[in-house]
């Protein structure tokens, strides 16, 4: 067995401690994880990527080409940059708020937000969007919004272990001061995927 | 007792340089390696292990030298490009030994991803006669860590351990064993000739020296982190992380295959090779970065009259540059299997969209945070020098960053501390043009001082910008010898940079707020008339360390839609929506667009 999972954003997104939390609880599943962080000069506001990648047996921790069971974007841009890493039936989720870069804002690149969604939701059959930084803000903190795509994912029955597994690893690795912000985002994220499923 | 936990390679292999009783930890800070001290300083007080952030790698080395010639058991920590300046006591060292044990621990960055080159380390390693291991997973990394010292100890040699980015700053499940005090029950130094290097002691110790490679190259032949696997009339040798993109791609394979992996490249484990070489009719090196093994392969195949065809890198078959993935490794396995003539089983799966099918994205670089003091100075830069001719040269830190539109206010970047000597060259060779020298607290720590001297004793007439945010910013906020902390949190003495630039004969010296565009821009002017070296010292926080709650915002009933903040900073927090400027919940109040905006539009105010 084998489950391959690409978190995309942008530094300071919060991509590191997702790519953590996932990894925590896989092998709190008594799963083997190996990940691949993007550490360094990109942190400063440029294209992360994290590669976990779940199973029995020890891999490579890069995720190669077209092999991504998964991609979490906390990111439209940088999760439809990422989508030659999905593999043909799989999934994604992604948040729907943009962070706009410098570029941007001074012409030198455009960022279309309403064609990089559609172009998302026509490429994958399996992606749900949702905005996930209003969510956080609802729960009391914007950057939070990493989190409610957690709650989203394992509430979609994405993850190859169970949500309170996830649960117990948000628990356990985050600082007591953010911790309350964090849970509410948590199960904000899992109540938003039910409510979606209802209305279905 | 074992245990397993969720670890960074570089935590794994600071635990288990804490597993065999390191007790001495020196290092300069630098990606992909930071975390291995940073670990081991978090650990310090309970495990009684003297830890230090030294001021540059050749300083950290050479400390760490002294406490292995007192019979310590230590280790150093740096980047690729540290080992560049280290490379002095390195290349000594390797004559003269070590007493305790001596472990280098040094991370390259194939890619690369924060690194000015994709030297590899393997390469040094042979170049400074000194035995080199090379883990392909955190596991590997922290069971060779715990080798490394026992090899140290015993064979009287330091050891580098080399890692690359994936491995370092990759996380898994790993295996670790107890971790007790630190023995401080040391023989101490013993006075003796062989710790002082002459030409004579030199000329003795290099025969002691190529002994040890072989005996270095028969260890490491019977070391269970070279081994041999598969059969075949093909064969695969492959080192550090590159390894494990050959195993997934042979699981595609679907071919007889016999692979050799190497942990310890350097002295390259001959005996080993030869049994695996045997009877093969063509082997395929598979290794990021330079062509070391390919060569050591040629090599063999050579002397010993081998019928095995070498494929690798230098016929083109692989990359010579970036970083591997699996995906690269299967192109040139296929590559080299249509050469042998074999069947290739891999089949390249088709992803659901091509790179070039996704609508234009944004261009995403990475930028100064919002709130950056390095962009008032900058602009303050800009400004105050507007109409006039001038070169920027920049260093290595957060502030390289300051390359990117609107601020362009870097025109060259070379290596630790080169800003200064370039602006000084710059200078002698174009005195006509100003020449500015941008360089941050660490770095002037690490390389300035002597470039500084330099520009006094010669005269050059440049102006030097130290952006002191009091802190190692891009490698992870670690202290220096500016802020009075120790890598283990304790007081110490502060060094003021301002007394320092003033004791070396720079006449102007000043402090100035580096949030302040006015106070800035006024200094820069002064100093603009001055003649010879001027230092000015911009003072102000790292917002990405010391977060503020301040925030600003737009009055839109004030705001002309001009746009001058947004097009002026490039601050990630200022956008455009439906034509009208905006400022994002990133904001860190720093008011630097409140400070430039023609009708004071920007306030304080907002979320957060
Ligand atoms: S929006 Fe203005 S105040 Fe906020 S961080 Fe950017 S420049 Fe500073
Ligand atoms: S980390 Fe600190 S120094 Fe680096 S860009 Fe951000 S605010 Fe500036």
């Amino acid at each position: 067995m084998r489950y391959d999972i690409l978190v995309a954003g942008v530094g300071g997104q919060g991509v590191i401690l997702t790519s953590r939390l996932l990894g925590l609880a896989a092998m709190k599943a008594g799963l083997h994880v190996t990940t691949a962080e993007t550490i360094g000069m990109s942190q400063r506001e440029g294209a992360v990527v994290s590669h976990i990648r779940l199973g029995r047996e020890i891999f490579g921790p890069l995720i190669p080409k077209a092999g991504a069971d998964l991609i979490i974007g906390m990111e439209p841009s940088e999760a439809a940059r990422n989508m030659p890493m999905l593999k043909q039936n799989g999934h994604m989720i992604v948040n729907t708020f943009p962070v706009i870069p410098a570029s941007v804002a001074i012409g030198l690149s455009q960022y279309d937000m309403s064609e990089i969604l559609a172009f998302i939701n026509n490429t994958c059959k399996n992606a749900i969007l949702v905005d996930a930084t209003k969510l956080a803000k609802q729960a009391g903190n914007h950057k939070s919004a990493n989190v409610v795509l957690l709650g989203v994912t394992a509430a979609a029955g994405l993850l190859p272990f169970d949500i309170s597994i996830l649960q117990q690893a948000l628990e356990e690795e985050l600082p007591k001061k953010y911790l309350e912000v964090n849970k509410k985002s948590f199960e904000i994220g899992i109540n938003m995927l039910y409510n979606m499923k209802n209305k279905i | 007792m074992n245990k397993v936990q969720f670890l960074m390679g570089n935590q794994a292999i600071a635990l288990a340089a804490m597993e065999a009783g390191v007790n001495i930890a020196t290092g300069y800070p630098g990606t992909p390696s930071s975390e291995v001290l940073e670990t081991i300083a978090q650990n310090a007080d309970k495990y009684d292990i003297y830890v230090e952030w030294s001021t540059n790698e050749k300083v950290a080395l050479e400390t760490a030298i002294g406490a292995a010639y007192a019979g310590a058991k230590a280790i150093t920590t740096m980047k690729q490009v540290g080992l560049n300046v280290a490379s002095d006591p390195l290349m000594s060292l390797s004559y003269i030994g070590v007493k305790g044990a001596l472990v280098i621990m040094v991370a390259d960055d194939p890619g690369p991803h924060s690194s000015q080159t994709e030297q590899d380390t393997r390469s040094f390693a042979r170049f400074a006669n000194i035995p080199v291991l090379d883990p392909a997973t955190p596991q590997e990394a922290h069971d060779m860590t715990l080798w490394a010292f026992n090899l140290s100890n015993q064979l009287q040699t330091p050891v580098i351990m080399r890692t690359t980015t994936r491995v370092s700053h990759g996380c898994a499940d790993v295996t670790i064993g107890d971790i007790s005090k630190a023995s401080w029950d040391i023989e101490g130094f013993t006075k003796d000739p062989r710790w002082a290097i002459f030409p004579k002691l030199t000329a003795q110790r290099h025969p002691w020296l190529e002994n040890l490679q072989g005996e270095l190259a028969n260890i490491f032949s019977a070391s269970p982190f070279n081994c041999i696997s598969g059969n075949g009339k093909i064969g695969i040798i492959s080192s550090g992380i590159s390894r494990k993109y050959v195993q997934e791609a042979l699981g595609h394979l679907g071919l007889n295959v016999k692979l050799l992996e190497i942990g310890t490249p350097y002295p390259f484990p001959e005996a080993k090779a030869l049994e695996f070489a045997k009877g093969l009719d063509h082997i395929i090196a598979v290794e990021e970065l330079d062509s070391y093994l390919e060569e050591q392969t040629l090599q063999l195949v050579g002397r010993f009259k081998l019928p095995a065809r070498v494929l690798g890198k230098i016929d083109g078959m692989f990359p010579k540059c970036g970083e591997y993935n699996v995906d690269v490794v299967e192109d040139g396995l296929q590559k080299c299997l249509k050469y042998i003539g074999a069947e290739s089983g891999i089949k390249t799966p088709v992803p659901i969209v091509e790179a070039q099918n996704i609508p234009s994205l944004p261009n995403r670089q990475p930028t100064l945070c919002a709130g950056c003091m390095h962009r008032t100075v900058f602009y303050a830069f800009k400004r105050a020098l507007n109409g006039i001719s001038a070169v920027f040269s920049g260093d290595i830190g957060c502030y390289t960053l300051g390359n990117a539109q609107p601020l362009d206010m870097v025109d060259t970047c070379l290596c630790m501390g080169a800003g200064i000597s370039i602006a000084a060259g710059l200078q002698h060779a174009q005195p006509n043009v100003k020449h500015i020298a941008f360089i941050g607290d660490s770095t002037f720590f690490h390389s300035g001082i002597p470039a500084i001297i330099n520009a006094v004793y010669n005269n050059a007439n440049i102006i030097i910008a130290v952006l002191d945010n009091r802190t190692t910013a891009m490698t992870g906020h670690q202290p220096h010898p500016g802020i009075g902390i120790t890598a283990t949190g304790k007081p110490t003495a502060a060094v003021s940079i301002a007394e320092i630039a003033r004791s070396c004969g720079v006449k102007t010296a000043e402090e100035i707020d580096g949030q302040n565009l006015k106070a800035c821009t006024d200094a820069i002017k002064r100093v603009v008339e001055v003649d010879g070296p001027s230092v000015l010292i911009f003072k102000g926080p790292c917002t990405n360390l010391e977060k503020s709650d301040k925030h600003y915002t737009i009055d839109e009933q004030i705001c002309t839609l001009c746009n001058y903040c947004v097009e002026q900073l490039g601050c990630p927090a200022l956008f455009v929506i439906d034509d009208m400027p905006a400022i994002q919940s990133t904001c860190a109040g720093c008011s630097l667009c409140a400070q430039i905006c023609p009708v004071d539009a920007i306030v304080p105010g907002g979320e957060d």
